[in-house]
């Protein structure tokens, strides 16, 4: 393996593990904002229909919940080949990072909804009550109570998500989505580098920490209960 | 000019075990009193003042506030009525994120107001309650009477008929209590607005009410002017309230007759139980005893243990009656 070392390596794997980053990364970033779009309504409607919440609604919170369950009972890999002609219809295509994001965002938004829902129900009720006291309205009590008084645990709940996704996007590699997880696979895996397999797993380490300490970085900055 | 009206309130919590926390309740607050309501956990008296704002909806009855019948409005005319209906908790309920100026915005935004001139017309407010220094401080930064000045600055904003205060300063410790029920004495007055106080504690109602109602398994069993009530409390709930639990319990060897004696200030400053017991030549125990002086003259309450002898007993009732003290036997099964 000490051949990663050595400059013929990097003249050799450089440009494709360069590739390989930047396709993760955009794999990532895109499918987190979409599978956001999804989830953080998704979310917040979970968490105000439930029997305490100021918008108490049984049966619309039974049915998201339920649908919820179903998206993050199926593994991703199984759900990436399970609806791809969906993928195909939306993106044109099944394979590529363009294939890889549909099953992706699909695959996140259920388990964001969750890690919202988490983050609403931190929010003292309290402070929703003397909300409602003053008269604000429910979309008035989402705006301007629960999603700024959680937007801390929000944050920390973002990175978690990133991080999930990150992680499926790898998975997506096996079946030729591209990113450090198709490198890992074809190079590290099918072609018996050793040497390309430590470093694609090196660099997702990276990518993990560097994200993850970001945002506990500007979720503490941002949190006025700890000045 | 009535300013709350309560009519037949009845509220029940469904359930497997279902309980009623209102049980009938009718009740008058005039415009520009302090109302208190004064009653031990479970009484329900949270229920009470979180019927007035409809936070807690009427099982049936009616309630009216300011000639408006909450219990009749749709939703948004709801909202709009609780705009002049403040509110204060016991946990303060401040928006963690919001510096406190912010958080007396709050209300003024709810209204759609901007922020940069909700601000300018919050700075007053904070001015009021003296928190001008620090407005750009986070709860977490402020101390619990601080915190508190700010909800009621939040509040007063919106210029509120009324103010229900839920055990608003039960989570205080005894000299920022005073300085709160002292602020809110002064708004009252200067502002004229309405103060209804929920409290388990006498010494609330005491300093600051004009009037009170004893709540005590879902009824109000007393209710009048505050020196009527503590003085010649009718109930044994009300006696409750006004010697606390505690100062008799089960294991307490009582042997002589227990009886309560109210300092309403009419009496002078004679020197009273010394005097009962140079009457009689016996000694008293004092169970209990909260009395202050006002201007030269004491107010407050003594429960008082007698002497088995009956003789003894009558010497004593006696001075007391030359004395004009106002005087009740008690039973020891008020406090077990």
């Amino acid at each position: 393996m000490t051949e990663v070392f050595t400059s013929g390596f990097w003249a050799q794997y450089g440009s494709l593990l360069i590739q390989g980053t930047q396709d993760t990364l955009v794999m990532t970033v895109i499918s987190t904002v979409f599978a956001y779009v999804l989830g953080l309504p998704l979310g917040v409607l979970l968490s105000i229909t439930q029997p305490h919440g100021i918008c108490p609604h049984k049966w619309l919170n039974r049915i998201l919940g339920w649908i919820i369950n179903v998206g993050r009972s199926l593994p991703f890999i199984i759900l990436m080949v399970a609806i791809m002609d969906f993928t195909k219809l939306i993106v044109g295509t099944k394979i590529g990072i363009r294939g890889a994001i549909v099953p992706l965002v699909i695959s996140a938004a259920p388990f964001i909804a969750r890690m919202v829902e988490t983050s609403m129900a931190e929010v003292d009720a309290g402070v929703v009550e003397a909300a409602q006291a003053m008269g604000a309205s429910p979309l008035q009590i989402i705006w301007k109570v629960y999603l700024p008084e959680a937007k801390p645990s929000l944050l920390l709940g973002g990175s978690i998500s990133i991080i999930t996704i990150l992680a499926y996007t790898a998975i997506a590699g096996a079946v030729g989505a591209g990113g450090l997880g198709d490198l890992a696979i074809r190079y590290g895996y099918q072609r018996r580098t050793p040497s390309m397999m430590l470093v694609t797993v090196i660099l997702i380490i990276i990518l993990v920490q560097v994200i993850q300490s970001v945002f506990s970085w500007l979720s503490a900055k941002i949190d006025k209960r700890l000045k | 000019m009535s300013m709350i009206e309560i009519e037949h309130l009845t509220k029940t919590f469904p359930g497997a075990n279902a309980v009623t926390a209102l049980d009938d309740v009718s009740l008058n607050i005039e415009s520009g009193e302090i109302f208190g309501i004064i009653g031990l956990s479970g009484a329900g008296k949270s229920t009470l003042v979180r019927c007035m704002n409809l936070l807690e909806r009427p099982t049936s009855g009616v309630v009216r506030v300011n000639g408006a019948e909450l219990t009749g409005l749709a939703d948004r005319n709801l909202r709009k009525a609780r705009q002049s209906i403040g509110m204060i908790f016991q946990g303060f309920n401040l928006l963690m994120q919001r510096t406190a100026l912010d958080n007396v915005c709050f209300p003024l935004e709810l209204g759609g107001m901007s922020r940069s001139e909700a601000r300018k017309k919050a700075r007053p407010f904070l001015e009021l309650v003296g928190l001008e220094d620090r407005e750009n401080a986070y709860p977490t930064q402020l101390s619990g009477g601080q915190k508190q000045r700010v909800a009621i600055a939040r509040t007063l904003v919106t210029d509120p008929k009324v103010i229900l205060c839920d055990e608003a300063t039960s989570a205080l410790d005894p000299t920022t209590t005073q300085s709160i029920l002292a602020l809110l004495k002064e708004l009252n007055e200067k502002l004229g607005v309405t103060v209804v106080v929920i409290t388990h504690e006498m010494k609330v109602v005491e300093q600051i009410c004009d009037r009170v109602a004893i709540i005590a398994d879902s009824h109000i069993v007393e209710q009048g002017a505050v020196a009527d009530v503590f003085h010649h409390p009718q109930t044994a709930a009300a006696r409750q309230l006004i010697t606390p639990k505690g100062a008799i319990s089960e294991k307490s060897a009582i042997h002589g007759p227990l009886y309560r004696i109210t300092f309403d200030g009419s009496t002078s400053d004679q020197p009273i139980v010394s005097g009962m017991v140079l009457a009689s030549g016996a000694p008293v125990n004092i169970w209990y005893a909260d009395t202050k002086d006002i201007d030269g003259k004491a107010h407050g309450q003594m429960l008082l243990e007698l002497p088995k002898d009956q003789v003894l007993t009558q010497k004593m009732l006696a001075f007391l009656k030359s004395q004009q003290v106002t005087y009740e036997r008690e039973e020891a099964e008020y406090y077990d």
